[in-house]
């Protein structure tokens, strides 16, 4: 069988993916004030890397992006975890979340919340989760 | 410290997130599960401790006042069925390397052990109704991983039921969560309970209520949605059984007992008195399925049944004495039934099968076993001074002074049979003349009989030590008999 040519695809892809991956993270940080969060953002990233699977192939995209999917998952779980679990160190009530506001260089004051953090492990979980099921499936051999 | 109460849920779920990552290296995971799993058991026995003396433990998460954020409330009810769950789980969590395959605890079992474990708790230690269904999901996600765990094609089978059942009942919950958001606008339980009352449960709250049953029945496997409950449970590995016996019908239940002694309490003409009818039917088909087959374990399974119909006849009478009889019993069959499926179990995998036909004259091999087997029916049928018999008791007297007479006649009725039932294992399999035939080169091990023998001498503590556990339950059936106390310590005004 002639190999297919996926130079469409792949020259398509490898922009779309940077937009996807720039937009995923921009839904992430925006979540606190408008439309967006952990679980959006997480589904974008994840729709990012199986584009890169799909125009690359499973092989070729584990070269370039060496991460075990599966165990983001308990990563994101850990990471939303204790960020709940800080709360005891201020004795305070658990999940309780506090913010601040801090100067930086570029962007000027911004407004840093912990409730972030917990949006990270969400992210994180998102990823983990949505990829770990489209690659098992996907590795699925016919028995 | 408040924060006591969000305990027994974060050890578990921290205790599975560190065990998925140590994972592929089984020697240290079963180490981990089974020190993570005694620390929880201590922490919830502190727990215990600390609302038996000081009382009720409120938990105001993310420092958000009462009717506005998520509470958890760790009462006297709460905190004895966690105890009851962590006890289970310790015991599980020695028994499981022993009845396991490699391959099995290979594939995240003591993740999904743990969450099932955490999501019990928090369905325990919820005062919130949307809370409720999350870590009803949690553990049923949970259970979804572990009954379908191995892979065998009749686990398939069953998981294929047991996943549609659960989904089906699932969405009715959030269904009728939000038929209840729609008419009294908030979810907190206490809240709900509160404005319940202003209206004295007019028209469409009961059907609300009774809906809400409909859901929980399910869960609990009551009389007509029993049906998937027998055959999903004896597929899964004997540890899996155990849990899914001990612990997801007696959430069902539990959930059954919260929302009918706190919310819907002003109809007991149109609801309670139901239960009662309902409680009679679940007792006699559950006893007859447990007669109906010569499968050990399906004889075990069954038996849960008729076990959840006594329960639901205590909450059905609402009384004092009928209420402590339905906690004590609760708590006593959490604990007989995980000894009782280990057990068995350890049978069928001594016999290499679970045909009772096929046993005969185990006794002189397995001493042990028959004794233990023979002790755990005593216990669960009720002859005094084992713990079922208190139950028992406590129940049949609040259905006298209620004038229940019937369901008091089926409920003894009911003990006579399951008596019979789980004697039947004993007689058939383990008296008569020893049977060559049968693979005796099997040996039950230390690490499977210790965690049964552990159980058991729970169960019979609570038998035999029924001086020092009735006054706490009775305390307990009079704090549900008067919801006012569980809203005033929630919504402190």
């Amino acid at each position: 069988m002639e190999k297919p040519n996926n130079l469409i695809l792949q020259t398509a892809t490898s922009l779309i993916a940077f937009i996807l991956l720039g937009f995923s993270i921009y839904l992430f940080m925006a979540g606190h004030n408008s439309p967006g969060g952990g679980f959006v953002g997480g589904l974008v990233t994840a729709a990012a890397i199986v584009l890169l699977y799909m125009a690359y192939g499973i092989d070729f995209v584990n070269k370039i992006l060496p991460i075990n999917f599966r165990v983001l998952i308990p990563i994101g779980l850990l990471v939303a975890l204790l960020t709940s679990m800080g709360s005891f160190i201020f004795d305070v009530p658990f999940l309780s979340h506090t913010f601040g506001y801090f100067e930086f260089p570029f962007f000027g004051e911004v407004e840093l919340a912990t409730a972030m953090l917990f949006d990270l492990g969400v992210y994180l979980t998102v990823v983990g989760v949505t990829v770990t099921i489209i690659i098992s499936i996907a590795n699925d051999k016919a028995a | 410290m408040s924060n006591l109460a969000i305990l027994p849920i974060i050890i578990p779920m921290l205790s599975g997130i560190i065990v998925a990552f140590t994972n592929s290296n089984v020697a240290v995971t079963r180490l981990l599960t089974k020190l993570f799993s005694i620390i929880s058991l201590l922490v919830s026995a502190y727990i215990t401790y600390s609302v038996f003396i000081d009382g009720t433990i409120i938990l105001e998460t993310g420092d958000w006042k009462a009717p506005y954020g998520i509470i958890l409330v760790a009462d006297e009810l709460s905190v004895l069925l966690l105890l009851t769950t962590n006890i289970i789980a310790a015991a599980a969590a020695f028994y499981a390397p022993q009845s396991l395959s490699l391959r099995q605890e290979n594939h995240y079992f003591y993740t999904f052990f743990f969450l099932l474990i955490t999501g019990v708790s928090g369905a325990f230690l919820t005062g919130d109704l949307f809370n409720l269904f999350v870590f009803f999901e949690v553990l049923l996600m949970a259970s979804y991983a572990l009954i379908v765990l191995g892979g065998d094609k009749v686990q398939l089978r069953e998981s294929v039921k047991y996943v549609l059942i659960n989904l089906f009942s699932s969405v009715l919950f959030v269904t009728t969560v939000a038929l209840l958001y729609g008419v009294v606008g908030t979810v907190n339980m206490a809240q709900i309970a509160e404005r319940v009352a202003e209206v004295e449960q007019d028209g469409i709250l009961t059907t609300i209520g009774i809906l809400f049953f409909f859901v929980f029945g399910t869960k609990a496997a009551l009389f007509p949605l029993y049906y998937w409950l027998p055959k999903s449970y004896i597929v899964p590995n004997p540890v899996v059984s155990a849990l899914f016996g001990a612990l997801l019908t007696k959430v069902g239940i539990y959930s059954i007992l919260r929302v009918f002694s706190l919310i819907f309490i002003h109809r007991m003409d149109y609801t309670h008195d139901v239960f009662i009818w309902i409680a009679g039917l679940t007792m006699l088909f559950g006893v007859i399925g447990a007669l109906s087959t010569n499968n050990i374990k399906l004889i075990i399974a069954y038996n849960i049944i008729p076990a959840i119909g006594f329960i639901i006849m205590g909450i059905g009478i609402f009384n004092q004495d009928a209420l402590s009889g339905s906690i004590y019993y609760l708590i006593q069959d959490m604990i007989i039934k995980s000894a009782l499926f280990l057990l068995v179990g350890v049978i069928a995998y001594v016999a290499g099968t679970s045909d009772l036909k096929k046993m005969k004259g185990l006794l002189h091999d397995h001493p042990v076993l028959g004794w233990l087997l023979f002790l755990s029916a005593l216990i669960l049928a009720g002859i005094p001074p084992f713990s079922g018999f208190i139950g028992k008791l406590l129940l049949l007297k609040g259905a006298f002074s209620a004038d229940e007479i019937i369901i008091a006649i089926i409920a003894l009725l009911a003990s006579l049979l399951i008596l019979y039932s789980v004697m039947k294992i004993f007689i058939r399999g383990f008296w008569g003349e020893k049977d060559e035939s049968l693979s005796t080169t099997k040996k039950a091990s230390a690490g499977m009989i210790i965690p049964i023998i552990g159980l058991l001498a729970v169960a019979v503590f609570l038998g035999i030590g029924a001086e020092w556990i009735y006054p706490a339950i009775d305390g307990v059936a009079e704090y549900l008999l008067d919801p006012q106390l569980y809203i005033d310590s929630v919504l402190k005004e």
